[in-house]
C-alpha cells in the first residue's frame, strides 16, 4: 500500500531570469515500511525534492498525496497541522532545540499534539531508549556530541507516531562510528515497528543500507532500484 | 513547555538579556522612585494644607465665603461647634471669627486674615502651635496676644513682644482698630500663609467687631482621618442643614487637583521611560529572531503553528521586560521605603519650595496600586515590543530557513 504518491511534480526556480528545474517532473511511490535512499551529486534536487514531500517547499506543479491527501491543496495552518501529526523530519544540522534537554526535545512535539503528560514521558523514555541514548535524557544538546544529537533527532522524529521520516542527509555531519550506530537504529526502527524511512544521502554507507534507492540527477529519476 | 522554551531563550544570551533588564529595572526603579517623591511632596503638601490651613471640613453661612462677608456669621456656632465634636469620628472642631483686614507696625503695613481662635479647641483642630518658632500659642494672660507668621514678622520687622496694631472693620461699618502685642511667632514653611495669617483670641476679635456672644465665620472640623471625611461631612450636615458645608477637596481644589495632577504626572512619566525602553526591548527581540531564522524555521517544519511560534516570541519579550520590570519594581520600593523615614533634603533651594507650599523636607509616599499599574505597563510593554519581531518571526519560510548554513 502507498503511503505517499508523487505525481508529476515539479519545482522551477526563475527568480534570477533563468529558469533552474530543481524537481522536474517525478512520478513514484513510496510503500509503507520502506527504507528508501534518494541519492544524486549535490545539486541534483534531493533537499528540494524532500522538502516538496514535506510539505515544506510549494512544488511549482504536480501532487503529492499521503494516505489520499493532497499535501499541497491543504491552507497553511492544516498544512502545519498536517506535518506534526504525519511527517517526522530529521535534518542535516540536527537543528534541536537547544534550551531543551533531549528528553523535552522528544517530548515537544507530542506536546504540540496535546498528548497527556504521562504518556509523553513513557513514550521519551521509549524512544531515547530505543535510539540508545536513554541515559543523557536530562542533557541539553550543547552537552551530546553530533551522533548523540542526531539519535535525539530521530527520536523527535518518531515521537509523533509519524507515517512516514523524512531525512535530509542525515549522516552528513557524522563520523564512521556515529553513522553506523544511527544507521543501525534507523534500520532496526524501520524492521521492527514498520517505520517508512526516506533519506537523501550521497554517503555510501547509507545507500548500502536502504531497500530501495532512487537516484535523481537534474530534477528528474535516474534510476529506481529495490534490493 | 512553551513558556519553558520563552524563559529559557531569554537566558541564552546572557549579556544581550541582562544589559536591557538593567536598562528596564532602572527605568522602572526611577519612575517608581519619582511617583514615590512627588506623591510624597503632594501628600505633605495636602496634610500641611489641612493640619496648617483649612482642616478637613468647614462649615459657614451660604454667603460667606463668596465676598468674606463678615455679617454672615452663624449666630449659633458656639453650639454647633459642641455637637460636631460630639460626632464619634471627629477628633476636634473649633469656631473661629474670620477678618481680612490690615496689620501695621510701627514701619510698615500689611494685609492678612485675622482669625480669632478659641487657643484649646484651635489646638485639636491645627498645628500651628507646633510650628511656632517662637513665644507661646496664647499660654500667657496678656491682654490682646497676636500670634503672627515669620514671613510676615520679618515683612513688617517686628520681633516677639512688639506691637502691632489691627485695622478691620466691625459689624456695623465702623472702623476700628486694636493694639496688639506678638507673643509667638510660627513657621509653617508656607511663605505665602505666613506671610498673610495672624491668630488672635476670639474674645478680642469678637469685641472689636461687635459681633454677638457665641457667634462665628467659620467653624473648622478635623476628622480622624481623611477617609471617613465624606462620612463626617454627611453628620455635620444633618447637624447644620442651613449652612454650607464643604470638605478640603472642595474648599481647596487645587490641592484635590494637586493630588490628581501628581498622579497623571506620575504614569506619564512612567509611560515616557517604558516608550523609550520600548524600543530597546523591540530591538533586542528582533535580534533574537533574526539570529533564530533557522531555528524557527524548523520549529515551522516540525509542526508548531504561526500562533504558537506567536506566543513565544510574545512571552519571550514579556519574560524579558517583566525581569527588568520586577526586578525595577522591587529596587524602586526599597528605596522609596527608605525615603519614607529619611528625608531627602532640598533645603538648599528650600526658600522656593516654602515660597511654592511645599515642604523643602520631602517624605516618599508609595502607593501600592502604583506598584501593580507599573507591572501591567511593563508587561504591556513587553506585548508591544514583541509585536514586530514576532510578525517577523512569522514571516519565515521554514524551506528556505532550514537552507540557511
Amino acid at each position: 500500500m502507498s503511503v505517499i504518491e508523487i505525481k508529476n511534480l515539479y519545482k522551477i526556480y526563475d527568480g534570477t531570469g533563468i529558469e533552474v528545474k530543481a524537481v522536474n517532473g517525478i512520478d513514484l511511490n513510496i510503500e509503507e515500511g520502506e527504507f528508501t535512499a534518494i541519492v544524486g551529486p549535490s545539486g541534483s534536487g534531493k533537499t528540494t525534492f524532500l522538502n516538496l514531500v514535506g510539505g515544506l517547499d510549494r512544488p511549482t506543479d504536480g501532487q503529492v498525496i499521503v494516505d489520499g491527501i493532497d499535501v499541497w491543496s491543504l491552507r497553511s495552518r492544516k498544512l502545519i497541522d498536517f506535518r506534526l501529526h504525519n511527517i517526522g523530519f530529521v535534518f542535516q544540522a540536527y537543528n534541536l532545540i537547544p534550551v531543551l534537554t533531549a528528553g523535552e526535545n522528544v517530548e515537544f512535539i507530542m506536546q504540540l499534539q496535546g498528548w497527556s503528560k504521562n504518556d509523553r514521558m513513557k513514550r521519551t523514555h521509549d524512544l531515547l531508549r530505543a535510539v540508545g541514548i536513554e541515559d543523557r535524557i536530562d542533557s541539553r544538546p550543547a552537552k551530546l556530541s553530533g551522533g548523540q544529537q542526531q539519535r535525539v533527532a530521530v527520536a523527535r522524529a518518531l515521537a509523533s507516531k509519524p507515517k512516514f521520516v523524512l531525512a535530509d542527509e542525515p549522516t552528513a555531519n557524522l563520523d564512521s562510528k556515529s553513522t553506523e550506530n544511527l544507521l543501525d537504529i534507523m534500520e532496526k526502527l524501520n524492521r521492527e515497528e514498520k517505520i517508512t524511512f526516506i533519506f537523501s544521502t550521497h554517503d555510501a554507507r547509507v545507500i548500502k543500507k536502504a531497500r530501495r534507492v532512487i537516484t535523481i540527477e537534474d530534477g528528474k529519476i535516474l534510476k529506481d532500484e529495490t534490493k | 513547555m512553551l513558556f519553558s522554551i520563552s524563559w529559557r531563550n531569554v537566558w541564552r544570551n546572557k549579556l544581550r538579556s541582562s544589559v536591557i533588564i538593567i536598562a528596564i529595572a532602572l527605568g522602572i526603579c526611577a519612575g517608581v522612585f519619582s511617583s514615590a517623591f512627588y506623591k510624597g511632596m503632594a501628600d505633605q503638601r495636602i496634610e500641611k494644607a489641612i493640619k496648617s490651613e483649612i482642616s478637613h471640613i468647614q462649615v459657614h453661612v451660604p454667603q460667606f465665603r463668596q465676598a468674606n462677608d463678615i455679617t454672615k456669621f452663624m449666630p449659633e456656632a458656639a453650639r454647633l461647634t459642641e455637637e460636631i465634636i460630639n460626632i464619634p469620628e471627629v477628633k476636634g472642631a473649633s469656631n473661629r471669627i474670620i477678618i481680612f483686614s490690615m496689620v501695621a507696625s510701627a514701619e510698615t503695613a500689611s494685609g492678612v486674615k485675622i482669625t480669632g481662635v478659641h487657643p484649646k479647641a484651635e489646638k485639636n483642630v491645627t498645628n500651628i502651635h507646633t510650628k511656632l518658632v517662637e513665644g507661646n500659642y496664647f499660654e500667657e494672660k496678656r491682654k490682646n496676644p497676636i500670634v503672627v507668621g515669620q514671613k510676615l514678622a520679618e515683612k513688617l520687622r517686628v520681633k516677639m513682644g512688639s506691637k502691632v496694631v489691627l485695622t478691620l472693620q466691625d459689624i456695623d461699618n465702623n472702623i476700628v482698630n486694636g493694639a496688639f502685642r506678638i507673643v509667638g511667632i510660627y513657621n509653617t514653611a508656607n511663605n505665602g500663609f505666613d506671610e498673610s495669617n495672624v491668630f488672635i483670641k476670639y474674645t478680642d476679635l469678637s469685641r472689636l467687631m461687635n459681633l454677638p456672644p457665641n457667634a462665628g465665620h467659620e467653624i473648622a472640623v478635623l476628622a480622624e482621618n481623611n477617609e471617613i471625611v465624606p462620612v463626617v461631612k454627611e453628620k455635620i450636615h444633618t447637624i447644620t442643614p442651613e449652612y454650607v458645608v464643604e470638605s478640603w477637596t472642595e474648599l481647596s481644589p487645587e490641592m484635590n487637583y494637586l493630588t490628581e495632577a501628581m498622579d497623571l504626572y506620575m504614569y506619564i512619566f512612567i509611560v515616557i521611560i517604558l516608550f523609550a525602553l520600548l524600543f530597546g526591548i523591540i530591538n533586542t527581540m528582533l535580534m533574537v529572531v533574526l539570529e533564530r531564522v533557522k531555528e524557527i524555521g524548523m520549529l515551522m517544519a516540525i509542526g508548531m503553528n504561526k500562533l504558537r511560534i506567536f506566543l513565544m516570541v510574545v512571552l519571550e519579550s514579556i519574560f524579558l521586560s517583566l525581569s527588568g520590570g520586577i526586578v525595577g519594581v522591587l529596587l524602586g520600593t526599597a528605596v522609596s521605603k527608605y525615603f519614607e523615614t529619611h528625608s531627602i533634603d532640598l533645603s538648599i533651594w528650600g526658600e522656593v519650595y516654602k515660597d511654592l507650599g511645599y515642604d523643602p523636607f520631602v517624605y516618599t509616599s508609595l502607593e501600592y496600586s502604583l506598584l501593580i499599574n507599573v507591572t501591567i505597563m511593563v508587561i504591556l510593554t513587553g506585548i508591544i515590543a514583541s509585536l514586530y519581531p514576532a510578525y517577523k518571526a512569522l514571516q519565515n519560510d521554514p524551506a528556505d530557513a532550514l537552507r540557511i548554513e
